[in-house]
């Protein structure tokens, strides 16, 4: 049946996503993002990653702990979102506020551990956005594919850590957010134990009835 | 007689499959625009958070108070700089006060919960006579004389500010410290009340800055009272605050109630909080790294390009001296 398709979920995340990204253009145009509206913009838009990171990480989770199984609809779409978002953060950093300097941006690359940790986040997400698609899916095998998407609980973790490491006196958001991965991350191992735990009792049931056989 | 009405051409029929979809359609559009809608709000308002916008239209300028010492610019043009001055709006509206708020813009918003008058300064410890003054003793004493500095944050973005104040040398000269007195301590204004964000902890209050007493007694040493003409608005430290400009903005303690003497270094609210970021001379040094980020280049407030930070911010030639045979990477 179409209603159990919902068939206005993804298009209405991927227009839901676009807003905060048109509010910060609009705000820029009419100079209401501040007296250092670069600043302003690259901190807004590196949350916006996170958030849209935290987002696809909960989706599991959200599945696990309730009967729904929209959360797994939107999952991928929310992961591009985050990729997309995290290049543009990376972008407004490199071309406004290093003014394209290469040379600086290595150097802080190298030297700041905060900005390591984001540059290897957006390096990790690049194979993991370019085998987003279904038919990358096919021609990797599931298993396989599902290996090298484990890599997004990394990313998450670089996020926090990223985030944390920057912020200068308040570390209230960045522990919001890793609570919230970390929340997500406690789910999915009692649900994953859980299942092994199945597992180890079927197989048992299964020895002791070949035994008895 | 009339004939009965012709039928629709079978072309203009509804198809059976689509009329019985209908209410889906309308259904599925109306979760399309409502979901995107909340999700968009969502999005917006967690992102922007920790960063609200900031007011559009700049804050008047307050009126020169009505105390009985008039509010009037004598001397002006010492240190003159031949930079573009920062505008009143960016001024007023980007501010880290962390007391007022921890975002750049809220300060702004609650600026005016700092009431300037009455206004008590203590001066306490190592001096000849342990004394309160007010505002206007101030005024009648030094008179007001406006100097223009760049301001140098530790955030690596700075601004240059026409202040409206006295030098600090000439009140310490005044106050007559004892010979014990080796460093002067800076405290701002404790009160909940005017200043709503001390109920929480991110920083110890009251906040507390310090100078070495050499440091205080050089002629850059500033203490202001207003900015571009008028006296400071709350968020900019309402109605006296500090500025060092060879260091980073944050020794500038605002909202002044206490300045003490004393023989020990006083211990100041950053150097306590992150020990190894923040220390106690924090001198501007493009060669000496935040840990966390490069002091090599700042971005002026108002420009899209940065500049190349230049050491003491500009003033090597008048307070280089003061830390000759210093080792700045250590004593940062």
């Amino acid at each position: 049946m179409a209603k159990s398709k919902l068939p206005w979920l993804v298009p209405a995340t991927i227009a839901g996503a676009l807003i905060p990204f048109a509010s910060i253009a609009w705000r820029l145009s009419q100079h209401r993002l501040g007296a250092n509206p670069i600043a302003t913009a690259l901190n807004q838009i590196g949350l916006l990653s996170l958030i849209f990171l935290c987002a696809s990480l909960s989706c599991t989770p959200l599945k696990i702990a309730s009967t729904w199984n929209w959360p797994l609809r939107v999952r991928r779409t929310l992961g591009l979102c985050a990729f997309f978002s995290v290049v543009l953060h990376f972008l407004v950093y490199l071309v406004f506020d290093q003014s394209l300097a290469l040379g600086a941006l290595l150097l802080d690359v190298l030297k700041r551990p905060f900005i390591a940790l984001g540059f290897v986040a957006l390096i990790l997400l690049l194979p993991l956005a370019l085998t987003s698609s279904r038919r990358a899916v096919a021609q990797l095998g599931f298993r396989r594919w599902q290996r090298i998407h484990r890599l997004a609980y990394l990313i998450g973790i670089l996020g926090v850590l990223h985030f944390y490491l920057r912020v200068k006196a308040d570390h209230t958001q960045p522990i919001v957010y890793g609570s919230v991965l970390a929340f997500g991350f406690m789910l999915r191992g009692a649900a994953a134990l859980k299942k092994f735990r199945d597992m180890r009792l079927r197989a048992s049931v299964h020895g002791v009835r070949s035994e008895s056989a | 007689m009339r004939n009965p009405p012709r039928p629709p051409a079978s072309s203009e029929i509804t198809p059976a499959k689509l009329y019985s979809r209908r209410r889906e359609f309308i259904k599925s559009g109306a979760l399309f625009v409502g979901t995107s809608a909340t999700l968009g709000a969502g999005l917006t308002s967690l992102s922007s958070m920790g960063s609200a916008d900031p007011p559009v239209k700049p804050p008047p300028l307050p009126p020169a108070p009505k105390g009985a010492v008039p509010w009037r610019i004598g001397k002006r043009g010492q240190f003159a700089l031949g930079e573009a001055e920062t505008s009143y709006q960016d001024i007023t509206t980007y501010n880290n006060y962390y007391e007022l708020g921890l975002s750049k813009s809220e300060p702004a918003n609650l600026g005016f919960l700092i009431k300037p008058r009455p206004w008590t300064l203590r001066i306490t410890g190592e001096v000849e006579q342990e004394r309160s003054l007010d505002i206007d003793t101030l005024i009648r004493w030094f008179g007001l004389e406006e100097r223009v500095y760049r301001m140098r944050c530790v955030e690596a973005w700075s601004m240059v500010i026409p202040w409206l104040g006295f030098p600090l040398a000439d009140l310490l000269k005044k106050l007559a410290p004892t010979s014990r007195a080796k460093y002067v301590r800076f405290t701002t204004l404790l009160d909940p009340e005017q200043l709503p964000n001390q109920a929480s902890h991110v920083l110890s209050w009251p906040y507390v800055e310090g100078l070495r007493i050499d440091e205080a007694m050089n002629p850059l040493a500033f203490l202001a009272l207003g900015l571009y003409g008028a006296p400071l608005p709350g968020q900019n430290g309402a109605p006296l605050r500090l500025i060092v400009p060879w260091k980073y903005g944050f020794k500038g303690g605002k909202s002044l109630v206490e300045i003490r003497f004393q023989t020990d270094e006083p211990v100041t609210t950053w150097s306590q909080s992150a020990p190894s970021e923040y220390g106690f001379y924090a001198n501007v040094n493009p060669r000496v790294d935040h840990p966390r980020w490069s002091q090599a280049s700042e971005r002026r407030i108002g420009e899209l390009s940065r500049r190349k930070t230049l050491p003491f911010n500009g003033y090597a030639e008048q307070v280089a001296d003061l830390y000759r045979g210093m080792d700045l990477a250590r004593y940062f």
